[in-house]
């Protein structure tokens, strides 16, 4: 992942945006359904899902381009689901940047000020500022179809931070941009959200963008939400299958609490023939169906070829979290390595191991019998 | 090797270059003799007789002729200026909005198109007749008003259907933007919907100005005796001869035409380059 350190809200803060049991229906169809979330001052709030959860529709009635069937949207506590969009304390990104091209790139975004009667010299001059601001000094006379996409973008978003909104909206900002400046602007995104301090609501269908640049995500799914959480939080403790298996990968195993105690858990996993040992209790009834979530990296691999035994894994009594698997493939990917092992049991496992040397490569190959292992700590209890 | 010309590779294949000079001669020839007819020193069309430019001083003396043309030319003005306006709304409110009986509106609207410019004609007869006469004896230009309110009626659906189509390729999100940067939705109509159209309002105008310009049929049908326009009185020389004098104005309304189509044509082709993305 190409995180940079994860943000996390240094003391409670004030509400900035509260979204009410907003419904929206187009005809039968149901986009949001009932969501109820609060956004903070100064938050990098992503809306994370697949295309046509409802993401943007949520993003759209916020900027007031759409209307909730039902429900209600506040801003700094003042009712605004019926105003329209050129009267709400919010300015957007368009997904396809919407730059206007007819008019110059400083005319573009001095437009938004001159909608609002600012005086033309002043006008001009935060025109300016946003544009050094966005490291586009010198682009005012350009014409739009003069730019690449990655300075179409940074006109956008000049644009809406020329009027000092109190939330910026971003629609898919990134999308329509090649990976390698992908990556650049979003650590300028970030550093720019950093320096201007506006709430940035974000959506996005790519989990590493939402990871990266976002102090907290939403997952949507179908018009729900699944889970609100930091992106550590989303990633380590995801709350059910779909949000597991959303962001990044995740291996799933079908199991049943068998012993549950304040400090540890044993689960029974049939599709492994192995027991599981948790370093935490889980509160799941021994009667219904778990599924113990294990991503890639938190599996280790140790030797078999020679009869090695099985290894003890940390904090894990001998025998548990432990399985006998064959490696079906091997991707090396350069900082790291993906390895698909098949258990005796038929059922395949996802491995990444990071190359720490330059020889980590070597240690594993094609068709090498193999443990598998993981900590006590390493796995997740899903209920749902 | 060198390669078997192809089908359509018209210039190694003498029947396709002998179609296309003959299409040229059919399409230009008329013209071209038109023009060359009206420097022509004789009564008579048919004979060369040496250069003048009397003719066209004769067309100038004409003071009906003359009147005429100012009646046609202040007619395609201002059927032009209502049909971009009319033919603009119509596009706009049916690439817009969702409504009960849309797909019959649209036909309606586009009806004029399709309809005989001779059933047009007797229509519009009929109606200034009975319906709606307009009145007798108003003073110059109102008294042009049936026949510039029957061009509208038959105008203002091609300039609808140039503003749909080019609306198609307007990126909604702009609107949007607009709006969202502190437009109201009639300021950002303005600002981002009709530079977008600029294009498309100019080719409806230009057709809408010439389709007014040389109609004869609906025009023949709803012009009053004062308000004769210059195709239906170019009509009524030719009856009884066709002189020198037809090809010279005929000459300098072809001129006329070609300018206005030229600076159209550079107009679109700036306004593509700043459109352009």
């Amino acid at each position: 992942m190409t995180s940079p350190a994860t943000k996390q809200p240094a003391e409670p803060r004030r509400t900035i945006i509260e979204f009410r049991n907003i419904t929206k229906r187009f005809g039968p169809v149901v986009a949001v359904d009932d969501v109820s979330l609060t956004i903070e001052e100064g938050e990098f709030f992503a809306l994370l899902g697949p295309s046509g959860c409802g993401k943007t529709t949520l993003l759209r009635m916020l900027a007031g381009f759409e209307t909730p069937t039902s429900g209600q949207i506040l801003i700094d506590g003042r009712d605004i689901t019926r105003e329209p969009p050129n009267k709400r304390p919010v300015n957007m990104v368009f997904q396809s940047y919407a730059v206007f091209p007819h008019l110059s790139v400083i005319r573009n975004i001095e437009y938004g000020l001159k909608m609002e009667g600012v005086p033309s010299a002043e006008r001009r001059e935060r025109a300016e500022a946003a544009l050094a601001q966005v490291q586009l000094e010198g682009y005012g006379d350009r014409m739009p179809d003069q730019l690449s996409g990655g300075q179409r973008q940074r006109v956008a978003l000049a644009r809406a931070i020329v009027k000092r909104p109190r939330v910026l909206l971003l629609d898919e900002p990134l999308s329509a941009l090649d990976a390698k400046l992908r990556e650049e602007l979003r650590f300028e995104m970030s550093e720019l959200q950093d320096r201007l301090g506006i709430t940035f609501v974000m959506v996005t269908h790519d989990q590493d963008e939402a990871l990266a640049l976002a102090s907290r995500c939403a997952v949507m799914h179908k018009g729900s939400l699944m889970q609100v959480a930091t992106p550590a939080d989303l990633y380590e403790f995801p709350a059910s299958r779909l949000v597991a298996d959303f962001i990044g990968s995740v291996n799933l195993f079908e199991g049943r609490v068998e012993e549950d105690d304040h400090d540890h858990a044993i689960i029974n996993l049939p599709e492994l023939g192995i027991k599981a040992w948790l370093d935490h209790g889980t509160g799941a009834s021994e009667t219904v169906q778990i599924w113990l979530a294990l991503r890639p990296e938190k599996v280790e691999l140790h030797k078999r070829e020679n009869g090695e035994g099985p290894p003890d894994m940390e904090g894990t009594p001998k025998g548990y979290n432990v399985v006998k698997g064959r490696i079906l493939d091997v991707a090396y990917l350069g900082s790291e390595s993906v390895f698909d092992v098949r258990l005796e049991g038929g059922k395949r496992v996802r491995v990444i191991r990071p190359n720490l040397t330059r020889w980590d490569q070597e240690d594993f190959s094609w068709d090498e019998d193999v443990w598998l292992g993981w900590h006590a700590e390493g796995a997740h209890i899903l209920l749902a | 090797m060198r390669e078997k010309p192809g089908l359509l590779d018209y210039a190694r294949r003498w029947p396709l270059q002998l179609w296309m000079w003959l299409v040229g001669l059919f399409l230009y020839a008329p013209l071209a003799v038109l023009v060359l007819m009206s420097f022509n020193d004789s009564r008579r069309t048919t004979q060369w007789r040496g250069f003048t430019l009397d003719w066209y001083r004769k067309v100038f003396e004409d003071a009906e002729l003359v009147q005429a043309l100012m009646n046609s030319l202040t007619i395609a003005a201002l059927s032009t200026a209502l049909s971009v306006v009319l033919g603009t709304l119509a596009a706009l409110a049916l690439w817009r909005f969702r409504f009960p009986g849309k797909p019959l509106v649209d036909g309606a609207f586009s009806l004029p198109i399709v309809v005989p410019e001779i059933c047009m004609g007797v229509a519009m007869l009929i109606f200034f007749a009975r319906v709606m006469p307009w009145p007798p004896g108003l003073p110059w230009p109102l008294s042009l008003g049936a026949i510039v309110i029957a061009h509208v009626a038959f105008s203002f659906p091609f300039v609808a259907v140039v503003v749909r189509a080019r609306l198609g390729s307007f990126d909604r999100s702009q609107e949007e933007a607009a709006r969202d940067l502190g437009a109201s939705q009639w300021q950002a109509m303005w600002d981002v919907v009709i530079p977008h159209l600029r294009p498309a309002l100019l080719a409806g105008a230009l057709l809408a100005f010439t389709l007014s310009l040389d109609d004869f049929v609906i025009t023949f049908f709803t012009a009053g005796p004062d308000t004769l326009t210059f195709p239906v009185k170019v009509y009524s020389m030719v009856r009884f001869s066709v002189t020198p004098k037809v090809n010279a104005i005929s000459t300098l309304l072809l001129l006329f035409t070609i300018i206005l189509t030229f600076i159209a044509l550079r107009l679109q082709a700036r306004a593509e380059t700043e459109q352009k993305h």
